[in-house]
């Protein structure tokens, strides 16, 4: 079944550091997303309209262009026309956490104008300062709200991490055809097992992402 | 405020006279409000004493809402003065949290924490503003509950409870600060009506235990039970007001006769 590859060598330890390329970049770049989402979410609302349309049309402008297009333009793209030269690590980060960002913030201000004005009023009118009402009343439902959804995100942010291959990262995908690459000769099978393994360490480390969020939604519908 | 006699039913004939000899505890002074060009309010003025019960009517538009959102300063207020306990209350003042605190208010869209369960609804305000202690305000919790006939939903979420339960819960949670003075907006108007009867009688327990209170209804049967003053609100003016019998019974404006006659079906 081309499994017996796995145990050549060391190519197991080096499809786990394909693994571990790629979420470190993920993981960076979620985390960069959350901040910038919850910054621009709370500003995408009629108070501030002109950011409010700034922020709408850079949105879009994430969700029409595809991944791939967005990583070639920052990491060849920015070579050739600023003249500077930046490592396709940094390319990547930069490129999903601008798309990251950009969602997240959509997210925030979903939660942020589903809450009606008047849970701030029945909270400030029971004597709580604004800031306790956002600490309190304000920010824990729009965690709620908010996670389910930010946690889908975030899965699809590590699982498109498969595309920073095609800057010449090597992350796990890529690990995995250099190795049926290179034994092609003696492990032509190799494909499947390599391909399937590959399958299970996404799987492995999205699944419980997933029950957790699952979990939570559960716990809080209670 | 309330006198050490109040706790009991039979003594809330008492309790009404020890506490309405008492002075006036809200002053409302010549407020206005406008919104762009639409005045909302008018230069309207209203005292309340203690343990009296208000009830405001007026018809759709009038400035009821307004009037009670300005009085603990979710609105301001372009001129005039609202003082509770002779002092007034400034909307830009760092501790008008501590003036809301004495003022209750009660919506007509319950408004409940819905992350919370009912009995953390009911202690938030007591454990964070007032910094009881949790035990003590979850046993005053327990206590209103009880009294509203709500103790089983204690470990509900408020999406469990009908509207009538939520809107009886509200109350509570506006009683858990002991205000000085309660504002209630509406607050049967988006229930059933079957539903509406359980927290009327809830709010005219309060009236005779001797609690201050505004109320803004359109229940006049509920106003006339419950009223020590009714009062008359149209273009954002008072244009009446008086005690309940003689308001619905010899009403002096002309507005004030139309409006009472457009509740009657002939
Ligand atoms: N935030 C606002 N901006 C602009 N106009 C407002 C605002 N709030 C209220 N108004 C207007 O002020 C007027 C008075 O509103 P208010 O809600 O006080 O009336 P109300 O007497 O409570 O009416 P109802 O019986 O329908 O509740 C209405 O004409 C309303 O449209
Ligand atoms: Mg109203």
């Amino acid at each position: 079944m081309g499994f017996e590859v796995l145990l050549k060598g060391n190519n197991m330890i080096r499809l786990l550091g394909g693994l571990a390329a790629a979420l470190k970049i993920s993981l960076i770049s979620v985390c960069i997303s959350l901040i910038m989402g919850t910054v621009f979410g709370s500003l995408m609302n009629d108070r501030h309209p002109l950011i409010k349309k700034i922020l709408r049309a850079y949105l879009e402008i994430v969700r029409i262009m595809p991944q791939l297009v967005l990583l070639f333009i920052a990491y060849f793209g920015t070579t050739k026309a600023l003249g500077v030269n930046i490592s396709a690590e940094a390319a990547s980060i930069i490129v999903f956490s601008f798309w990251g960002s950009a969602e997240m913030a959509d997210l925030v201000r979903g939660a942020l104008s589903g809450i009606s004005p008047a849970q701030y009023e029945s909270s400030l009118a029971l004597g709580l300062t604004y800031h306790q009402t956002l600490v309190y009343i304000i920010i824990p439902q729009i965690i709620r709200r908010m996670l389910p959804l930010s946690i889908n995100l975030i899965t699809r942010m590590i699982k498109t991490t498969s595309l920073i291959m095609m800057i010449g990262i090597v992350e796990v995908l890529k690990v995995g055809q250099q190795i049926i690459e290179a034994n092609r000769k003696n492990y032509p099978n190799a494909a499947f097992g390599i391909y399937f393994t590959v399958f299970v360490l996404y799987f492995a480390v999205c699944w419980p992402i997933s029950r957790l969020s699952r979990y939570l939604e559960k716990k809080w519908e209670a | 405020m309330l006198s050490p006699y109040c706790d009991s039913p039979a003594n809330s004939l008492v309790c009404k006279e020890w506490v309405i000899k008492m002075n006036e505890i809200l002053n409302i002074n010549g407020i206005s409000k406008k919104y762009g060009d639409l005045v909302v309010l008018d230069n309207l003025s209203l005292k309340v004493k203690s343990g009296e019960v208000v009830v405001i009517v007026g018809p759709s538009g009038c400035g009821k809402s307004t009037l009670l959102r300005c009085i603990n300063a979710l609105e301001i207020i372009d001129d005039g003065e609202v003082a509770l306990d002779g002092k007034a209350i400034n909307p830009h003042d760092k501790n008008l949290s501590k003036v809301r605190e004495k003022i209750g208010m009660v919506f007509q869209s319950y408004e409940l924490f819905p992350h919370k369960t009912i009995l953390q609804n009911l202690v938030l305000a007591p454990v964070r503003v007032k910094k009881m202690n949790r035990k003590e305000a979850e046993k005053e919790a327990l206590h209103l509950l009880e009294r509203v006939g709500l103790l089983s939903k204690k470990d509900n979420y408020p999406r469990q409870l009908s509207g009538g339960q939520k809107q009886r819960v509200a109350i509570v949670r506006a009683l858990m600060m002991n205000p000085e003075i309660l504002l209630m907006d509406e607050i049967t108007a988006a229930l059933d009506p079957e539903m509406v009867r359980e927290v009327l009688e809830v709010v005219l327990d309060l009236a005779k235990e001797g609690r201050t209170m505004i109320i803004v209804t359109h229940e006049l049967q509920f106003a006339k039970a419950a009223a020590d003053r009714m009062v008359f609100i149209d273009g954002g003016r008072i244009i009446e007001e008086g005690e309940p019998k003689e308001f619905f019974e010899n009403p002096k404006t002309e507005r004030l006769k139309k409006f009472l006659h457009s509740f009657t079906y002939e």
